[in-house]
Formats: structure tokens, C-alpha cells, sequence
């Protein structure tokens, strides 16, 4: 065990792909696997989207490199399976077109950010953020 | 107030105005409609002056037609002064004869007088032949280039002869549409569709108003629009189609009145209401429909909109299979995508579940367009409906001229089914137009048979020959979209990006973010050769260009439709094949 995560309960390995288990045009299903880590420590590799401003403590993770920026064009919008990250500090500068881990706590269910309104499903609350190996 | 007092004293007795203000370089007074703006006799708008810098204002004086503009609408302005913009305004109001209108703003300050002057045209003129019903079909982004390669892939030619030409070629009317707006050479979406449907210019990501100077999306002075006309001045029915968000530009424009596009929760919401509440609502996008508590949702409030709309009588069908099988509804909200649909060649030529994941029956094109016509089409009255193909635009943005073809294929095949119905009785109009061009265009051929690749196997002139689509089934659309000789097709505007000249089978970005600058996505094509841009580095897709836009009508009023129009024709063409009386 790395020294950096003693103490920490391993992270589960957990894909974009393995998000939802489905979807109609009334919503999206959170996968069984999703639900039951729900409050558990996971790791995901994603890129990370352009932030909406370089203040703030959270950035969206993606499966693919985000093309456009949501947050500054009008004609973006998000894909749905999206991951916010919360960091106990402002988002350091990482590159958006290199995948990158992320490693915290999972939160899944709807909120909403106070400061920018941004509507989540799905959080992670980071503890270790890496380049991808 | 000193204000209303300066009013009544100068609509009663005049006044003499010194020239124009000599120590105030940047003031203005913009009059909203702009100058030159045409309207429908009856047409309600919101009749707004914006008064900037001109310094401390002592009186502001409107003449319609040289009558006081509270006289002439019978309504009294809203007036406030402010240091930096003031505004003086009256909503809701009409011209009701046909003819020149004449607007002077008269404005008194401190440091003297200013003025302005605008002209109207007001127009109220019907067709010989009326038509019941328009159709309005709307490819985005459907430049003349984008028409021909559908016409090339669909029908093909031997020996430069083409076998066949598209629906929307075998039309009667032909013309050139210019589709700059107000405020710019280069328009985007929601402004071009805003000009079909109210006929009014507005500005960049505008709907339905005129721009005024405040921050606020929802407050700037609107125009009626062709279905806020068509419920109110006939009781016809109305109806809006398209495979994106059917919130996003162009359908929204048909509906609604915002600054901003992007506010799809409100224009969502702004459906509802009864004055432009369309009876048949069908495409993509239930994200902004559901409510925040749904997984999927992109609303920030609780409401149900699909819940709201059945309530107010609605059939709801979130797939196919249930649109399908409505038979006897007036109303009809169909949804059958959180997002913008799936293009045609993922949702029926390759099916890649990695692409559609769980939305594996979503309807055609021509399928919703069949079921809005049947179900608009029980009005006694008539009906308006917009079809839109979508992603013809949002695909040649991301350089997919492939997907981007089959789309406009797909358009084209609802097209026929459009005609087929007016071939019945003959009181259908029916537009085929796009909102802007794109730069793609068709250089020759491109194979690899003799071992060549890259820009060194693009075919030019003779060596160009012809392509090799094929189309065994007869559906109209080539059997596959990357035959041993496809097209080359070039993009005068892209970002930096891979070019291997071939069909990529899923959907892929062309650039991503990369720091503050744009580069070439590593993951398309990367054996291909790197096309630089040259367009700024914060452009991340192919973007509109300029260009005119063809334009086909037939049927009762498609006579309108020939030369060089301005893009604002399309909703006067379509008010005079109507025969619309707005004074009401
Ligand atoms: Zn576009």
C-alpha cells in the first residue's frame, strides 16, 4: 500500500460506461453498481472540461475530451454522463486533453451548486487527482 | 413627474430643435424594430427607443406617421430615464393599414437636441391562390453544397447525368436567400429562423425580439411570431419537428421570445403557453422537460413539463413504437431523446449501441413528420408546421459531411411525404430553405485503389471520375457511406484537425480544449494529415459562413419565391400564401 493512502479504504475502479444501467427519454437509471458505492471511496479516469472559472473547487470529468466549453458557449451542452469533482481547493491548472485520475469519496443524487447553479448527479469529493497512467 | 410634464408640453405645442449634439461622440438613439423593418398589418410588436449617453434628458418626443406615437397606438409609454440608457416604450402594439410608417424621436437635453429618424413598411398582401397549410422545412446549415452532395449520394449520376433530382429540387419556385442579421455578416440559428418566423432581422443567439441594451434575455421588445399569428388570427393548428433539442434555435424561433438561446429550461417552459403553445411538439431534448429531481434532467426547478402537457391534453410518446401508434390525439409531445436525436446513419445504418446506448427506437425524420401532418392536418382551420433537419448543421460543424449527407437525405425523404399529402388537394405550400451555409465543399473524389493516400489521393477534374454509392435497396440512402470511392470534400473554415478523407463510425470532435487554445483531437484520424486552421485558436468546429441559401417552394403562394431574397421574405412569403389577417 502507497504510504500517501494509508489509512484511506481502497478505491473501486469505476467506468463511465458503468454509470447508468439505462435510459429513456424519462430519464436515466442509476446502475446497481453506481447505487451500491454510493458514499464509498472510487476512482475515476476521465478528462477534465475547461472550468467555468479558475476560482472555483469543482470541475466536470468526461469520458471524452470536451470539444467545446458549456460553461462559455451558448450552443454547447453537456453530455449526461458528466462527473463533478470536488476538491478541497480551487482546480489546479491540469491539462484537458491528457486523461486524468481521480480518486474520493462518491456522491450520487442531484444537487446544485449555490455559487453557479451547476446541476450534478453524480460527485466525486476528491482526495487525489493524477495524470492517467 | 417633471418627465410626463415635458411630455404633455412638447406633444401639445412642438418644439425647436437645435442640430444634433456636438459634445456627445458615442450617444445614440436606437429605435426598436430597427430601420427598414417590414411587418404584417396587425402584427403585434413592442415598440421600444433606447436613449444612450446623451446626458441629462429634459423631454423625448415619438411621431408615428407625424402623430404623437401614445396617439397614434392608442397606448401610453412606458418612460425611464436613466444616466447611462433610457428607454421609452410601448408594447403590444400594431400598424394596422399597409403602407410607409414614419418614426422620429425627437430628444431634448441639457446639452441640446438630437434626433433620429426610421421608416417602416407595413404589408398586408394576400395570394391569388390561397393555401390552407404551409409547411416550412428548415435543413440546417443546408448550403447548396450540402443539397448536392445529398443529391449525388441519393440519386448519382452516370456520364454527368444525374438519374434523378431530391424532393426538394423537384420543386416549382427557386430562390437565393441572404441570411445576415441585424448585427452581423454571419448569422447563427436562432436569428435566421428567427427572420422565417416573424420577419423581422434580430441579432446573434436572439429569437422573436429586437435587442435592447439591458442584461435581461426575457425583457427585450418582441415580435408576433407565424404560429402566435396563425392560433390567433385563424385558430389554425401548429406544429414543430426537428432531430435536435426541440428547445434548441431553430424550432424555439417558431415558438418563442429570448435574448438568449440557451435558455432551453424557459423556452421549454414558454411552450406551455397558450398563445404559442404548438399542438404538435416532436424531437429530441426531454432533458429540459423533466424535473431536476429526474436523473437525466437539465432543469433547475421541479416542474414536470411532460406531466404539464399531458394535463393540458396531450399524448405523449417517448419512443417509436408509441408515436406510432397515437391514432385519434389533437395534441402531440413526442420526446425521444434526453439530448439532440441520434443522426441517421447511427440511429439506422450502423445501430453501434456504444452511440445510442439505451435510445435504440427513435423515429425518423419522415415518421414524425407522417404523424404531425396527420394529426395537424384534423383542423378544419389549416395548420403551420416546421420541420427542422437538424444535424445536418450540428454534423458538418464537427467536419462529418458523411452523417451530415444522410441527414439531409432524411429531410428530403419527409419532404416527399409533405408532398404526397399536398398532392391530395392542392392547399399546401411548401419552403425547403436552410438558416446558413456551411463551408464544406466538393473538390472531386477521394480512393485509395492505387496505394496513394492522404491529400495525395484526393482525385481532382478527370482524375475525379465518379463516386461509387451505391443504393441496392432502393431506400434512397447509399447502402454504406464509405464506398472503395467516396467524395473529397474540403472545408474552407476548421479548426486544426486529422483529415484521412473517411468515414469515421461513431461521431467524433474534430479539436478539443487544450489550455486556453484549440487543437487538433488526437483520437480523429490521427493517420491523416494535419489540417491547420485558419480560423482563430478558439474555434473549436467547422463554423457558418456567409453564403446565400437556396430556397424551394411549391404549391398555392410559391410563386413568391424567385430571385435574390432578403431572409425576412420567407415569413411574408408564407403570410401572403395564408391570406392572414392579423387586424383583429
Ligand atoms: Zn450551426
Amino acid at each position: 500500500m502507497a504510504l500517501g493512502n494509508w489509512g484511506k479504504e481502497a478505491a473501486a475502479p469505476l467506468g463511465f460506461a458503468e454509470l447508468y444501467s439505462g435510459a429513456s427519454s424519462l430519464g436515466i437509471q442509476f446502475s446497481p453498481k453506481l447505487k451500491s458505492l454510493n458514499g464509498k471511496r472510487v476512482s475515476m479516469v476521465g478528462f477534465m472540461a475547461p472550468p467555468l472559472k479558475p476560482t472555483l473547487a469543482f470541475f466536470v470529468l468526461t469520458k471524452v475530451p470536451m470539444a467545446i466549453c458549456p460553461f462559455c458557449s451558448t450552443d454547447a451542452d453537456w453530455p449526461n454522463d458528466i462527473v463533478v469533482v470536488r476538491l478541497s481547493k480551487p482546480v489546479t491548472a491540469l491539462p484537458y486533453d491528457q486523461p486524468i485520475q481521480v480518486t474520493g469519496r462518491l456522491e450520487v443524487g442531484s444537487q446544485i451548486d449555490r455559487e453557479t447553479g451547476f446541476v450534478s448527479l453524480v460527485r466525486i469529493i476528491a482526495d487525489t487527482l493524477e495524470r492517467a497512467k | 413627474m417633471v418627465l410626463t410634464l415635458m411630455l404633455t408640453m412638447l406633444l401639445s405645442g412642438g418644439a425647436a430643435f437645435a442640430a444634433q449634439l456636438p459634445n456627445f461622440p458615442y450617444h445614440s438613439i436606437d429605435v426598436l424594430p430597427i430601420d427598414r423593418a417590414k411587418f404584417l398589418a396587425g402584427q403585434k410588436i413592442d415598440f421600444e427607443v433606447e436613449l444612450k449617453d446623451l446626458g441629462t434628458i429634459k423631454s423625448v418626443e415619438v411621431l408615428i406617421n407625424y402623430n404623437p406615437a401614445e396617439k397614434f397606438f392608442g397606448k401610453a409609454p412606458v418612460v425611464k430615464l436613466a444616466a447611462g440608457v433610457s428607454s421609452y416604450r410601448i408594447d403590444q402594439v400594431s400598424f394596422a393599414k399597409p403602407g410607409p410608417v414614419n418614426v422620429i424621436v425627437n430628444v431634448l437635453t441639457e446639452q441640446g437636441a438630437a434626433s433620429r429618424e426610421v421608416n417602416y413598411t407595413v404589408v398586408a398582401d394576400k395570394a391569388q391562390k390561397l393555401a390552407k397549410n404551409v409547411i416550412l422545412f428548415v435543413g440546417d446549415g443546408m448550403s447548396l453544397q450540402a443539397r448536392q452532395m445529398a443529391r449525388i449520394l441519393s440519386k448519382g449520376l452516370t456520364e454527368g447525368k444525374y438519374h434523378d433530382l431530391l424532393e426538394m429540387e423537384k420543386m416549382s419556385n427557386l430562390a437565393l436567400v441572404t441570411t445576415s442579421g441585424m448585427d452581423s455578416l454571419v448569422t447563427d440559428s436562432a436569428n435566421s429562423a428567427s427572420a422565417y418566423a416573424t420577419g423581422s432581422k434580430s441579432a446573434v443567439n436572439a429569437m422573436g425580439i429586437y435587442p435592447n441594451s439591458t442584461g435581461d434575455p426575457l425583457d427585450d421588445p418582441k415580435v408576433e411570431n407565424i404560429i402566435e399569428l396563425a392560433k390567433r388570427s385563424r385558430g389554425m393548428a401548429t406544429g414543430i419537428v426537428s432531430t435536435a433539442n426541440i428547445t434548441d434555435a431553430t424550432p424555439a424561433a417558431m415558438v418563442a421570445h429570448t435574448r438568449r438561446r440557451s435558455e432551453q429550461n424557459f423556452i421549454a417552459a414558454s411552450m406551455l403557453d397558450p398563445e404559442h403553445r404548438p399542438d404538435v411538439i416532436l424531437g429530441g431534448g426531454s432533458q429540459h422537460f423533466l424535473p431536476k429531481s429526474v436523473p437525466g434532467s437539465k432543469r433547475s426547478d421541479d416542474r414536470n413539463l411532460v406531466e404539464e402537457f399531458k394535463s393540458q391534453g396531450y399524448t405523449f410518446a417517448g419512443n417509436k413504437t408509441e408515436l406510432n401508434q397515437i391514432q385519434n390525439s389533437a395534441k402531440v409531445l413526442g420526446l425521444f431523446q434526453l439530448d439532440n436525436m441520434n443522426v441517421y446513419i447511427d440511429r439506422e445504418v450502423t445501430k453501434n449501441p456504444a452511440v445510442l446506448g439505451s435510445f435504440t427506437d427513435q423515429p425518423t425524420l419522415m415518421d414524425m413528420t407522417k404523424q404531425a401532418i396527420n394529426v395537424l392536418s384534423k383542423n378544419q382551420n389549416g395548420f403551420f408546421l416546421m420541420v427542422e433537419g437538424a444535424c445536418i448543421d450540428k454534423q458538418l460543424h464537427t467536419v462529418d459531411w458523411e452523417r451530415a449527407t444522410y441527414d439531409t437525405i432524411e429531410m428530403d425523404k419527409a419532404i416527399g411525404i409533405a408532398k404526397e399529402f399536398a398532392k391530395k388537394n392542392n392547399d399546401t405550400l411548401i419552403i425547403v430553405v436552410a438558416d446558413h451555409a456551411h463551408s464544406a465543399s466538393i473538390t472531386g473524389t477521394y480512393h485509395e485503389l492505387d496505394g496513394k493516400t492522404g491529400r495525395q489521393a484526393v482525385r481532382t477534374y478527370a482524375e475525379a471520375g465518379f463516386p461509387t454509392f451505391e443504393d441496392k435497396n432502393k431506400d434512397g440512402f447509399p447502402d454504406n457511406p464509405a464506398p472503395a470511392v467516396t467524395l473529397a470534400i474540403q472545408y474552407a473554415n476548421h479548426p486544426e484537425y486529422y483529415e484521412d478523407y473517411k468515414f469515421n463510425p461513431e461521431p467524433i470532435a474534430p479539436a478539443i480544449k487544450s489550455g486556453s487554445k484549440t487543437i487538433a483531437n488526437p483520437k480523429k484520424d490521427a493517420n491523416g494529415d494535419l489540417n491547420s486552421s485558419k480560423l482563430p485558436d478558439t474555434e473549436t468546429q467547422e463554423v457558418h459562413t456567409a453564403d446565400d441559401v437556396p430556397l424551394t417552394a411549391d404549391g398555392p403562394g410559391a410563386e413568391y419565391f424567385r430571385g435574390i431574397m432578403d431572409n425576412t421574405e420567407v415569413f411574408f412569403g408564407m403570410v401572403r400564401a395564408l391570406g392572414l389577417d392579423a387586424v383583429k
